[in-house]
């Protein structure tokens, strides 16, 4: 169980010397229960004090990296169950299937699609992060073969190489060591010969078993044979199962701090019907798996999955917001409507879509309002005559447009003459005070 | 250390709902968050509606209109078609032509065409306004008359608008979708305003507003799970109607559904993508508490038909 502040307070020096920088011992000891602070920044605490407190703040999840370089993917860290409470941490990772039985011609077809996975979307890149190379024909040359294929043709992406194997698993995770793959399959029959190999490579290792009791046995098995680094699979298949199992496994995790299910988990979500697969996956996004393994990646359904992945790891306290540019909808003119609004990522998404249910060609000016609708950037003095004034002189889009007229939500008509003040030669327009009724409002200009 | 089951029980349940008056469809009645089968029972699957509207559906994109080609020219023909062909569980039948910036059709006529398509069909029906809350307050009294005692949905009431809805879905023995504009404080306000009045609360249905995958399910996905929560945790009894994610009409309005592959080589088929959308929007929504939904293409429908097969 995590430490509350105060049994900290108890076992740091007491001394309010202020070295680590807070005022005292019991503020310090409030940061580090809420995981702001690090015990480090106190250079006086006791050796015991430190063995108590490092295991107690070591967090619920085990922090864990995927894969090397700029695209490596960080996983574990969370603390919570809910994404309302705080923020989900580390974005899952999405790895497709690999079969070492496939053509080399196969193979490097999928390499493709990982490398032209990524997507741009609201400012963020998202991609397939890794690829699971799995030892289908249980044989060490095609294994190895395989590995080095992905590791040539998908520069980028991690591995992952999943054999229950030892053997097999010894020379394809040499192949492919300086990528800091991932060597799944360990189980109880082969966790010591597994076990070694993650050793001697360094790297992190996979293991899998039915139910979280032979799961929580297998981790502590592994751990005591000196690999910390492990990322798990319980068994669980169906979506049922994934829910209740991943569930558990969070909760043991972060309300119980019990250590030995606190690692990432991993979730093979393949299926024969793509539609279902891809439900899998937003299963395993919403709850709680590190990585997802797929057997596909259409360009569709990783738009979908990329989406969803965004929209559930948003931070939850922090408005979501857009970028300050004149949009354009449809094919502007020089003589289309221009209208304003703030860059709350929702007020954004609600006016651009009704306008663009009008069919109506415009362009939507947004403006940096810190992520606050429009009523409330008013009221906080950003979104004011004078600012937007600022911003429509510096947009440029005096030479895009012939016209100078400019559409301002209902709810800020209050502003229209302050306007047309700081923007001379410019009329106001005030709009409609809901998005719903922007469609009637521009067909009937 | 061994590991112990952290199972979590809890003090509350929500409503279990039973809709239709012939053939009859049942939701919600769960103690325990979405599928979470450990910690308590989760008695009935979600329920799927097919939508279909009074009008020619001119305003869908083209994806999802051609799934109905032949029959959407009237919503007697389109029901037939989603109960026998499609085995809906349900219809959603929304009259957007009432809204003045559309047709404007009148409440006679709105009465007219839930008559009519309750005399084609026996599954449960939902009646939906046009979301315009003055014109609703009227077309949705004359709806709810019109079906009188066929233990239908009507919705949607809202904060305008509640009164004259809620007492007509009342007097007609009809279920009542609440809907406030994504914010947990606000769904709870309106349940109660509406079971003050003497609205029986196990006859209600929440809507906490739907949004699209990418375009704000996050703030619908986190609403549903803070009412499921309240619901269970804190045996809040106003929190305790089952959810709705009314998802077809907010996914087949995004640009996911509709830009062509051309314009956005990296999106991929435009069909394929625009039916993920929904899918993936009604799989989210479901997983955080929705225990009816309302949906449009028909292969969307059968894919979270299997997930929820493989949900229980």
């Amino acid at each position: 169980m995590a430490l509350t502040g105060v049994e900290i307070f108890k076992l740091l020096p007491k001394t309010n010397c202020k070295k680590c920088g807070h005022p005292t011992c019991l503020a310090f000891a409030m940061k580090l229960a809420q995981r702001q602070a690090s015990l480090d920044a106190c250079p006086d605490v006791s050796e015991d004090a430190k063995k108590v407190l490092g295991e107690a703040s070591a967090p619920p999840v085990r922090p864990i990296t995927l894969g090397t370089g700029d695209k490596a993917v960080k996983m574990g860290e969370e603390t919570v169950l809910f994404r309302h409470e705080k923020k989900f941490v580390n974005p899952c990772a999405f790895a497709v299937e690999v079969k070492d039985t496939m053509s080399e011609a196969d193979i490097n077809k999928i390499c493709d699609d990982v490398n032209s996975s990524e997507i741009d979307r609201v400012g963020q890149k998202l991609r397939i992060d890794a690829i699971f190379i799995s030892n289908a024909s249980n044989d060490a040359a095609k294994f190895e073969a395989a590995a080095k294929t992905v590791a040539a043709k998908a520069p980028a992406a991690a591995i992952i190489l999943g054999t229950e194997n030892a053997q097999t698993a010894e020379a394809a995770v040499k192949a492919v060591a300086d990528r800091k793959p991932l060597l799944f399959g360990a189980n109880d029959s082969n966790a010591e010969a597994m076990a070694g190999i993650a050793k001697a490579n360094k790297i992190a290792l996979g293991v899998s078993a039915k139910g979280l009791e032979a799961l929580s046995a297998l981790t502590e098995k592994i751990k005591g044979l000196g690999v910390e680094d492990i990322v798990m699979d319980s068994g669980a298949k169906t979506a049922k199962e994934i829910i209740n199992n991943n569930t558990l496994i969070r909760r043991a995790a972060i309300k119980k701090n019990f250590k030995p299910l606190g690692y990432p988990v991993i979730t093979f979500a393949q299926r024969d019907d793509v539609m279902l697969e891809t439900l899998i996956a937003v299963a395993c996004v919403a709850k709680y798996s590190s990585i997802v393994v797929l057997s596909s990646v259409e360009k569709w359904k990783n738009l979908a999955l990329f989406t969803v992945r965004q929209n559930i790891y948003t931070d939850p306290q922090v408005p979501m917001q857009v970028e300050q540019k004149i949009y354009k909808i449809g094919e502007p003119t020089e003589n289309s409507p221009l209208m304003i609004t703030t860059n709350f990522s929702l007020t954004y998404f609600i006016v651009s879509g009704e306008v663009e249910n009008s069919k109506v060609p415009c362009r939507l000016a947004v403006m940096d309002s810190e992520g606050l609708s429009v009523l409330t950037a008013w009221a906080a003095g950003k979104f004011t005559a004078s600012k937007i004034a600022q911003f429509i002189k510096e947009s440029g889009i005096e030479n895009e447009i012939k016209h100078r007229e400019i559409i301002i939500p209902g709810y800020v008509a209050i502003m229209s003459g302050a306007i047309e003040e700081k923007l001379p030669g410019w009329k106001v327009t005030v709009g409609p005070r809901e998005a719903n009724a922007l469609p009637a409002f521009l067909k009937s200009r | 250390m061994a590991f112990v089951e952290p199972k979590e029980s809890f003090a509350g349940k929500v409503y279990q709902i039973t809709i239709g008056s012939d053939k009859t469809a049942v939701f919600g009645g769960e103690n325990a968050l979405p599928f979470l089968t450990v910690d308590g029972n989760y008695p009935n699957k979600p329920v799927i509606a097919f939508e279909i509207q009074d009008v020619p559906p001119t305003d869908w994109p083209d994806t999802v209109r051609k799934a109905y080609e032949n029959v959407s020219g009237d919503p007697v023909t389109w029901a037939k078609y989603c109960q026998n062909e499609l085995n809906a569980q349900a219809i959603a039948l929304r009259l957007v032509g009432t809204h003045p910036d559309r047709e404007n059709r009148t409440a006679e006529d709105a009465a007219k065409t839930v008559k009519d398509v309750l005399a084609a069909i026996n599954v449960p029906l939902i009646i939906l306004g046009s979301n315009n809350v003055e014109k609703d307050s009227v077309v949705l009294v004359a709806a709810a008359e019109a079906a009188k005692d066929k233990n239908c949905v009507i919705g949607k009431a809202q904060e305008a608008n509640y009164k004259t809805i809620a007492a007509a879905a009342m007097a007609n023995n009809h279920k009542l979708i609440a809907m406030s504009e994504l914010d947990i404080n606000l769904s709870k306000q309106l349940n109660i305003l509406i079971t003050q009045m003497g609205f029986d609360k196990e006859r209600l249905i929440t809507d906490p507003m739907c949004s699209a995958l990418g375009y704000g399910l996050e703030y619908t996905y986190s609403v549903m799970e803070r009412i499921r929560l309240a619901a269970l945790t804190q045996n809040d009894a106003t929190m305790q109607p089952p959810i709705l994610a009314d998802v077809g009409m907010y996914v087949w309005k995004v640009k996911e559904t509709q830009a062509a592959e051309a314009d956005v080589p990296n999106w991929g088929n435009v069909e394929q993508r625009g039916i993920t959308w929904e899918t993936v929007t009604a799989g989210s929504l479901m997983v955080s508490g929705a225990e009816l939904l309302i949906m449009r293409h028909p292969e969307a429908v059968k894919a979270i038909q299997k997930f929820i097969d493989e949900l229980n």
